[in-house]
């Protein structure tokens, strides 16, 4: 890797949808001038916070190489990834992993958990032989805190959906990825399992240098885990900075909003009858959610497109 | 409670003892498969066969709920005891607009009114509810999950019922939509001096929202107190670590993982 050149870089990013529809005419830009560094000597966590239409999907989805940009360019390792090799790819493939929202939907239900974690060993050829395959998971399971003896050989109705998560973050480290994409990781894991599993994603960066992408609507583990927070409101950054900064001095009105609206734990300090200072009239939710809705249709008919 | 497997009949709600005072707010915590939500059916007698209730009673003002016949159980579901879910939102007819889907729930349980009534009742309900009465021409899809969740909260006191159960009434929205629809559910109890039970798993929304919280662990209820004494002494270890898992702002929390 040459040095300066940055792991990954988002440059003026946006992504329009909709517009050259049958059904609709109307444009929405998910993402707008979107630019974003990751640098590649340290490892970072950084925390992209907002709300439901805020593009932080598609922020992911822009990362790891899902959908394309309308404008602007995503770059890992200074290559543009719209036109990388076809080993370039695989490699871009390898070195960025995701950990998803949803720990019982990336299970395949017919299969015990051991397939998932052989499979990308096999894809990228990891593994020369079976008792090596075996060796490595059990490697990674126990880094991650999960014991093979009660995780492999198992179903995944048989697993909590802490357990899965972390056996989702095992199969991650096994690929040495170098930078690791997660999409709400905790937000369907009960309360008392989260801890382990953000646990697990700090010490990816600790122990294992890999940087990661944290996106989440919870600001309470963004400041737990991150090192960095970029807040995003209708597709704009809107505030950016360190943990401590954004939670103790925010500058922006939606920011107050986001920590306003955070439940405390605390049965004397008044959240519910407190008014908010920045109260957001109703009609404006219905717009953005019916933005969010058809640039969602549009995404999918989008990528049933390229697919056919 | 019993749900019949496999492996013999496997207990999910067992021999939960509590009480609910008239205009009380309870909160009910505990994690996925704890027997929160069970018990919730079961206090709408929805349970559904082959599950069954084995024992105990439901009393309401009195009256044992299990030994109604179905006909006069069914009158008195939504009248006097009514239930928000996590997925209510998701249970409005999609082909239908609100204004219907409201009247319909009233007509199932014999209110009939003049059109010009009906627009009051309807309007009186969507703004106590902090919906705009124009909501109402509205088809499901052209609102937020907030707005539909507030629609069913709308239909859930349409008939001033004296218990409100909210499942995880907020757990499928975002955290500033969360905080608005608690403020409704606040005003709407405190309007109609209703009794909620709050079932959830967050303890910050229980410490705003409760005056005593009730914790579930594998079917059994292993902690019930006020609010207050839950978070200044938590007795079961279970009730900590629920509290000690709980990420907040004022503190940098370390996590370590230790490898096997």
């Amino acid at each position: 890797m040459t040095a300066g050149v940055p792991l990954l870089e988002l440059r003026n990013v946006s992504r329009v949808f909709g517009g050259g529809g049958l059904f609709s005419q109307r444009q929405v830009v998910a993402l707008k001038d979107f630019s974003f560094v990751l640098d590649a000597d340290t490892p970072t966590i950084t925390a992209i916070v907002g709300e439901s239409g805020s593009g932080k999907t598609t922020m992911a989805r822009l990362v790891l190489g899902l959908e394309l940009p309308s404008s602007g360019r995503v770059l890992y390792q200074g290559k543009d990834l719209a036109r990388l090799s076809g080993r370039e790819w695989r490699e871009f493939r390898r070195g960025v992993q995701a950990i998803f929202q949803d720990p019982f939907g990336v299970y395949n239900s017919f299969y015990k958990v051991d397939h998932v974690l052989t499979t990308p060993l096999r894809k990228f050829g990891l593994a020369s032989s079976p008792d090596e395959a075996r060796r490595l998971i059990e490697q990674a399971l126990r880094a991650v805190g999960l014991k093979p003896e009660d995780t492999l050989g198992r179903y995944p109705h048989q697993l909590s959906g802490g357990q899965r998560q972390r056996t989702m973050v095992a199969r991650t480290l096994l690929l040495r990825p170098k930078v690791i994409v997660a999409d709400e990781p905790v937000s369907m894991i009960d309360a008392s399992l989260r801890a382990t599993v953000l646990g697990n994603l700090l010490q990816l960066k600790r122990q294992f240098g890999i940087s990661l992408i944290y996106i989440t609507h919870d600001l309470t583990t963004a400041y737990q885990i991150s090192d960095r927070i970029v807040v995003l409101y209708h597709g704009e950054v809107v505030e950016e900075g360190e943990p401590e900064q954004i939670v103790n001095h925010p500058q922006h009105p939606y920011t107050r909003l986001l920590i306003n609206s955070i439940p405390e734990p605390d049965p004397d300090h008044a959240w519910i009858d407190e008014t908010d200072e920045h109260e957001e009239n109703d009609w404006e939710v219905t717009d953005a959610q019916l933005d969010f809705e058809q640039a969602t249709i549009a995404g999918q008919q989008s990528n049933s497109q390229k697919q056919r | 409670m019993q749900f019949p497997t496999p492996r013999g009949p496997f207990t999910a709600v067992d021999g939960v003892s509590l009480q609910l005072g008239s205009g009380e707010r309870l909160g009910l915590i505990g994690e996925s498969g704890s027997g929160k939500s069970t018990l919730a059916l079961a206090l709408m007698r929805l349970i559904k066969p082959p599950a069954q209730i084995v024992g105990g009673r439901i009393v309401f003002d009195g009256v044992d709920l299990l030994s109604l016949p179905e006909d006069q159980m069914r009158s008195r579901r939504l009248a006097d005891i009514a239930l928000v879910t996590q997925g209510a939102m998701n249970s409005l007819n999609p082909v239908m607009r609100v204004r219907h889907q409201m009247i319909d729930a009233m007509q199932a349980h014999g209110i009939h009114l003049s059109k010009h009534e009906w627009e009051a009742r309807l309007a009186g309900l969507l703004r106590s509810v902090n919906l705009r009465p124009d909501v109402a021409d509205l088809f499901p899809h052209q609102l937020s999950g907030g707005m539909k969740q507030r629609v069913c909260i709308a239909i859930a006191i349409s008939l001033r019922p004296r218990v409100l159960i909210a499942d995880e009434p907020t757990s499928a929205l975002d955290v500033v939509v969360q905080r608005r629809v608690m403020q409704t559910l606040r005003k709407v109890q405190n309007a109609l001096g209703v009794s909620v039970i709050l079932i959830g798993h967050d303890m910050g929304l229980m410490a705003q929202f409760a005056e005593r919280v009730a914790v579930m662990r594998n079917g059994q209820l292993v902690e019930v107190a006020a609010v207050r004494d839950i978070f200044a002494r938590p007795q079961h270890p279970y009730t900590r670590l629920l509290m000690d898992s709980l990420p907040s702002l004022r503190q940098r929390g370390s996590y370590e993982v230790a490898p096997v």
